[in-house]
């Protein structure tokens, strides 16, 4: 096995472009995290969508040299993993939405969550406890690339600093991340890199 | 027939008191469904009289193509019935097309089967038995497509987040859409489920009440009923699934995306 071409690794972006976003384009190497910051309706989520092809967009999209059109969508999904500020849930019980509840133990322990928490009702956990839910749900799936739509907005400062903590070790094991978050300290906090947005334009801001 | 009462105007008339007492009690109560009641009696009237006018002229011509187009123009009405009926529709052509498809595959297929397997009248498209036949399928049809199609695009706003979350975790669009697909055709497969339920015990079903109150003996009259029925089960069902199927497709494309963009407006 002969190793990808420098800057053919990791997340390659090109022109992308969608209804409420202006083309961009950027690369996200291995073991790289970005944040994305602006103010609301600036296009966060939109490009977080865009890049996960949840919506209809154009451009080009690569991870590792391979090009997302080349790659079924439902396969680009578990590399390209998104999690939306607000998670859905389609089962009765929180159980019902992990393979493996067993895998998913001690990550759900290092975030805080109860062990038990597999039988609870879907409307027991509060929303950060479903911020975290879902996003060991996403862990699951071994993403090589993690969206983060506002991961720790609802959760108090020990949850907070358990996820960044968390993701930081997935930074170490080769994840990319892009991170949307409306503060400016966690934003310089996860990640050395930043795209700022308004109005549906990005643009990487010199750190 | 024996000692069938034939009705007058006058009975017709006299009846009718009863759809305008509910019409009065909306006013008072200000249910506000006063108009829309008055005017669907007043179309059912209407829509009926022509009916018979048709089928008279339909039973002296005994023509396929005579028969063949009334039932064409009854599937065309139908659709349109199915799209005046649904708060969220699919956008463009397809609210209308999907629909009277479904409607047209389903009716056709079901009454071709009565008509050449249980019944076979001679000639097989004798619009006596081909009409009234059609009539009374894609009526139910039309209830069960237009159910199903409701049920999924609701379905499918009210639970976009959790249909997402697992089309984002690598299910299919199929797979992903499934639990709302799933619901959708238990809404349209409810009533026949529970008219046939209730049928005998609860209520005389239409169709053989008419046939006993003409005059047919019952145990002929029970077992046009349960033909009937057979043919509303399954010409519902096929047409459900067809429009639900087709409304999954539309409402997601080839890169397994939820496309709510193609909906229309709610209004």
């Amino acid at each position: 096995m002969t190793a990808p071409a420098p800057g053919q690794s990791g997340l390659q972006v090109r022109g992308l472009r969608r209804h409420g976003l202006q083309p961009l384009s950027f690369d996200l190497g291995p073991g790289e995290a970005m944040a994305v910051t602006g103010p609301s309706g600036a296009g966060k989520s939109l490009l977080l969508r865009a890049l996960a092809d949840l919506d209809p967009n154009q451009g080009q999209v690569s991870l590792d040299g391979v090009s997302r059109s080349q790659i079924p969508a439902p396969h680009w999904r578990r590399q390209v993993a998104y999690l939306p500020a607000e998670p859905g849930w389609w089962g009765e019980s929180v159980g019902e939405h992990f393979h493996d509840w067993s895998a998913a133990l001690p990550l759900l322990q290092r975030l805080g969550l109860a062990a038990d928490a597999d039988a609870w009702p879907m409307q027991r956990p509060s929303t950060g406890e479903r911020l975290r839910l879902a996003l060991v749900r996403a862990l699951l799936q071994s993403p090589r690339v993690l969206l983060l739509d506002e991961p720790t907005a609802a959760l108090d400062a020990a949850a907070v600093r358990a996820v960044e903590a968390l993701i930081a070790d997935c930074l170490h094991q080769g994840m990319s991340v892009l991170w949307v978050s409306h503060d400016p300290a966690q934003a310089a906090r996860v990640a050395r890199r930043q795209l700022v947005g308004g109005q549906g334009r990005f643009f990487e801001s010199p750190s | 027939m024996q000692n069938d009462i034939a009705l007058s105007y006058r009975d017709l008339a006299c009846s009718s008191l009863l759809l305008w007492a509910n019409a009065a009690l909306s006013v008072r109560l200000s249910l506000g469904v006063e108009r829309r009641l008055l005017w669907s009696g007043v179309r059912m009237v209407l829509q009926l009289s022509l009916m018979g006018w048709v089928l008279a002229l339909l039973f002296a011509w005994i023509s396929p193509w005579a028969t063949g187009l009334a039932a064409l123009g009854m599937v065309g009405f139908a659709g349109f019935e199915t799209v005046a009926r649904q708060p969220r529709r699919l956008a463009g052509w397809w609210a209308y097309g999907l629909g009277t498809g479904a409607m047209l595959m389903a009716a056709a297929l079901v009454t071709l089967f009565a008509l050449l397997g249980a019944l076979r009248p001679d000639p097989w498209y004798d619009p006596r038995y081909a009409i009234p036949l059609l009539g009374m399928i894609l009526g139910n049809t039309m209830t069960g497509v237009g159910l199903g199609l409701n049920a999924l695009s609701n379905g499918l706003v009210n639970r976009q987040a959790a249909v997402e979350a697992r089309l984002m975790l690598g299910f299919d669009r199929r797979a992903a859409l499934a639990p709302v697909m799933r619901d959708a055709l238990v809404s349209a497969m409810m009533p026949i489920i529970n008219t046939m339920s209730a049928a005998g015990v609860v209520a005389l079903p239409g169709m053989m009440t008419g046939q006993i109150l003409g005059g047919v003996p019952p145990a002929q009259a029970v077992k046009y009923q349960i033909l009937i029925l057979f043919l509303i089960a399954g010409g519902t069902g096929l047409g459900s699934l067809a429009a639900v199927l087709g409304g999954v497709y539309r409402l997601t494309d080839a890169r397994h995306r939820l496309r709510l963009d193609r909906l229309s407006r709610l209004r």
